[in-house]
């Protein structure tokens, strides 16, 4: 083989390689983005069903109960317009309080039911989920628009 | 007074600074020796004044000044002495000083370590540092000053973030920061190297030591951050793919593909374009990550800030180290020259094809860390990426990785026979494929990546026997011990950094597998069962720390009729911010841990109770300890020293003549 054609195929190798994984990471990308959806949106049925998403919100005063197993958690995502009702099986994280801010991402059921697989909440007390604050924000606009 | 000191010392390092940019910069230019002469003092005069200025923010702390804003934030007359010290970096404007601070260390060992080097070269690479440090300087004084005076005073401080009161802070941000910022070390060289057209095999061997060094810094760090991680935050994860992981990974995978491919520029003369390139990437990473952690721009434990003035900074701060380094680049690198030729088959295609992987690995990290950023960013919408997309990545990328990276060594520099070297490793190869379905199937779990994960963990170890006994018979009649003793420290360092990313594959691949867990309620006397542990609950007591407060349970941990442990998971409440944490407790065990930590209390009195088997798990770390001290021995090969010294004596013979 001449040192030109080596050459050529090393080029020619490397960037089939290149190819193959930019292919496989675009591929993956695609595959696995979580889109993010206010309450609102959730309510108005402009939410996927069946495909994983987040939502996030505050935490309904009043709405966090527990089913009898002790474990099963239930409660309310709220952007102050529209409201979310939210299963949950698990630990909650040591900073979800009623009132506060949280993100939640799972599925939504039939019922309208939103069954989270992780809930996330603040991590020290003078800090919103930037998610969460977005959702109140996106219904204060929407309220104002309205009242105009 | 003494936070105005500091200050004002701080001010003077931005001085000394700034003259370590300029002037050794022009003498190296004009030829002047002394102007070059200036950098060494000016960057340790620097380093003399950062220090003192950091000194006295300590000492603000330690003496409870709640008339300096950030004490008064970040501290509490109760808090425990070593987090009143760790608390300085435990915020935006002092993790900053911290980070200014591991510059001007890395500088100063650049003063100290450099004896040997040409003057001009040095003068170069302190100028570029000085640049970096004016940079994040004045980044400090002007958006960010640490010594903010809060008047009048409050009467007690806020407290460090419990999240944060925790022995890994004492170390994992200094490691994790002497690797970030020891990359800058790197790029420095290679900056100097491309200023003064000289980027041959002597600038690739002198980089070769900074940059492992810099490395081991950051595997240190990354892997003391996991496992801080993995007993804190309270359900046994050990990686999270958050922002700012990924942040310190991207330069960490950068940083392996620089050392590999400088290993390629110092014995071969290849590939001297592309290891700048690296270089400079890395450190534009490094750069990035800090961008990404202390703008404020993601969720997470570690963003304190969110000014965006702040963020604007290190933006622009970023956009000129990038700028102009690829300026440089391209008017520079055409010009620098191929090396070494060599042939399809041979270690230089393995480490490029390598080198490939490791740099899409690390694009592909960061097109998942910033394009959510990018999109809420021009009001696109919010999305977000999770472990699903980088495991479905990494899986893929990695294993061809590690399948050339035990290959390579096989083969010879710039040309080998394929045929001949997959005879050599094809007994190996075949083994550790049937080696990890048997295993799979030993387990009783035959998936598809435990059967890959396992495969590859034993490839790279029979590989790795292999290459053992290959180096130790290839010297037949010399005694054992001579035979051991010609393997150099490099080639050590080599081969077990290589053993330990099998050993951290084996860990990872195994708690995936095989860890369980369950959440129970429990109540006096009450048992749980998990993977055939019983887990019997003894109650709960008060156990008040000096900041917090905290409920204390005792679980004992059986198999069969043999106590295995007595676990005490707390769940505690700060009281300076009112906040609720969970304390895990773990019997850590070589082939297992079992994690209990406390949820919440329900009404009747009962505890939610969170149990956790994690077989294999502290293999992970201790694959990292491996790669870590890998790095150890090849940074302390005697041939850096060896040849140092003949470069010192050449050096001084000229400058006799």
């Amino acid at each position: 083989m001449k040192a030109r054609s080596k050459r050529l195929m090393l080029v020619g190798g490397g960037v089939a390689l290149l190819v193959a994984a930019v292919a496989l990471v675009l591929s993956a990308f695609q595959q696995n983005l979580v889109f993010f959806h206010t309450p609102s949106e959730v309510a108005e049925g402009k939410a996927p069903t069946g495909k994983t998403f987040r939502v996030g919100g505050m935490v309904e005063e009043g709405s966090i109960r527990r089913e009898a197993d002790g474990l099963t958690v239930s409660f309310a995502i709220t952007d102050t317009a529209r409201v979310i009702p939210v299963s949950y099986r698990g630990t909650l994280p040591d900073l979800f309080k009623e009132g506060k801010g949280a993100v939640v991402q799972g599925k939504l059921e039939a019922d309208g039911t939103f069954r989270a697989t992780e809930v996330l909440a603040k991590h020290d007390e003078n800090y919103m989920p930037p998610e969460a604050a977005h959702a109140v924000e996106q219904a204060a606009k929407a309220a104002e628009t309205v009242s105009q | 007074m003494i936070p105005e000191l500091g200050h004002f010392a701080l001010v003077l390092a931005l001085v000394l600074a700034l003259v370590q940019a300029i002037v050794p910069m022009i003498g190296a230019s004009r030829n002047r020796l002394a102007l070059m002469a200036v950098g060494r003092p000016a960057a340790q005069g620097q380093f003399f004044f950062i220090l003192f200025s950091y000194t006295c923010l300590t000492w603000a702390f330690i003496q409870s000044d709640f008339s300096v804003q950030l004490a008064a934030a970040n501290s509490h007359s109760a808090t425990p002495l070593m987090y009143k010290i760790t608390g300085v970096w435990g915020n935006h404007e002092g993790s900053l000083l911290l980070w200014a601070m591991s510059l001007s260390l890395w500088t100063v060992a650049v003063t100290v370590f450099s004896r040997n080097l040409p003057d001009a070269f040095v003068a170069r690479v302190l100028g570029v540092l000085g640049w970096v440090s004016t940079g994040f300087l004045s980044f400090l004084l002007v958006t960010s000053n640490p010594f903010e005076r809060l008047l009048p005073a409050v009467g007690e401080g806020r407290d460090l973030n419990p999240l944060l009161q925790d022995p890994g802070m004492i170390i994992h941000p200094p490691l994790l920061y002497m690797g970030y910022v020891g990359f800058s070390v790197a790029f420095a060289f290679a900056i100097a190297a491309l200023l003064s057209g000289r980027l041959d095999a002597a600038w690739a061997r002198w980089s070769r030591p900074w940059t492992t060094v810099a490395w081991v810094f950051l595997t240190a760090g990354i892997a003391i951050g996991s496992g801080w991680a993995y007993y804190e935050l309270g359900w046994g994860g050990w990686w999270f793919w958050d922002p700012v992981e990924n942040a310190s990974f991207m330069p960490w995978l950068l940083g392996t593909a620089l050392m590999h491919s400088l290993a390629v520029t110092e014995k071969r003369g290849a590939f001297r374009s592309w290891t700048v390139l690296l270089a400079i990437s890395a450190f534009s990473l490094s750069l990035l990550g800090t961008f990404i952690v202390r703008s404020g721009v993601i969720t997470s434990v570690h963003a304190f800030a969110t000014d965006p003035k702040r963020g604007l900074f290190i933006l622009a701060l970023l956009v000129i180290v990038i700028g102009v380094s690829l300026l440089l680049y391209a008017w520079r690198a055409p010009r620098l020259g191929g090396g070494g030729s060599f042939s399809l088959v041979s270690r230089e295609t393995s480490l490029l094809g390598n080198n490939v992987l490791l740099s899409v690995a690390s694009a592909s990290v960061l097109l998942g860390t910033m394009y959510p950023l990018f999109l809420d960013a021009l009001g696109m919408g919010k999305i977000s990426v999770g472990p699903p997309y980088f495991e479905s990545v990494f899986i893929p990328l990695m294993t061809p990785v590690v399948v050339l990276m035990m290959f390579g060594p096989f083969l010879r520099w710039k040309d080998d026979d394929l045929a001949k070297a997959v005879r050599k490793v094809a007994p190996a190869f075949i083994a550790s494929v049937l080696i990890g379905l048997g295993t799979a199937y030993a387990v009783d779990h035959v998936t598809w990546r435990t059967v890959l994960g396992l495969s590859l963990a034993a490839w790279v170890v029979l590989a790795s026997i292999q290459l053992l006994a290959g180096r130790i018979t290839e010297r037949a009649g010399a005694a054992m011990g001579a035979r051991l003793r010609s393997i150099t420290a490099a080639w050590w360092g080599m081969w077990l950094a290589h053993l330990g990313v099998g050993v951290f594959i084996i860990g990872v691949t195994l708690v995936g597998s095989l860890e369980s867990h369950v959440d129970v309620r429990m109540q006096n006397g009450q048992h749980a069962e998990l993977a055939g542990y019983t887990f019997t609950f003894r109650g709960v007591r008060d156990a008040d720390g000096p900041n917090y407060d905290a409920a204390r349970a005792t679980i004992d941990v059986t198999r069969g009729e043999r106590a295995i442990a007595t676990l005490t998971p707390e769940k505690r409440l700060y009281l300076a911010q009112g906040m609720p944490m969970t304390e895990a407790s773990i019997d850590i065990g070589p082939f297992r841990d079992v994690y209990v930590s406390l949820g919440e209390q329900l009404e009747d009195g009962s505890w939610i109770v969170s149990v956790y088997y994690k077989p294999f798990i502290s293999w992970i770390w201790l694959g990292c300890i491996m790669m870590g001290l890998g790095g150890v021995f090849a940074a302390a090969d005697r041939r850096y020293r060896r040849l140092a010294a003949r470069e010192a004596t050449v050096a001084a013979n000229q400058r006799v003549a």
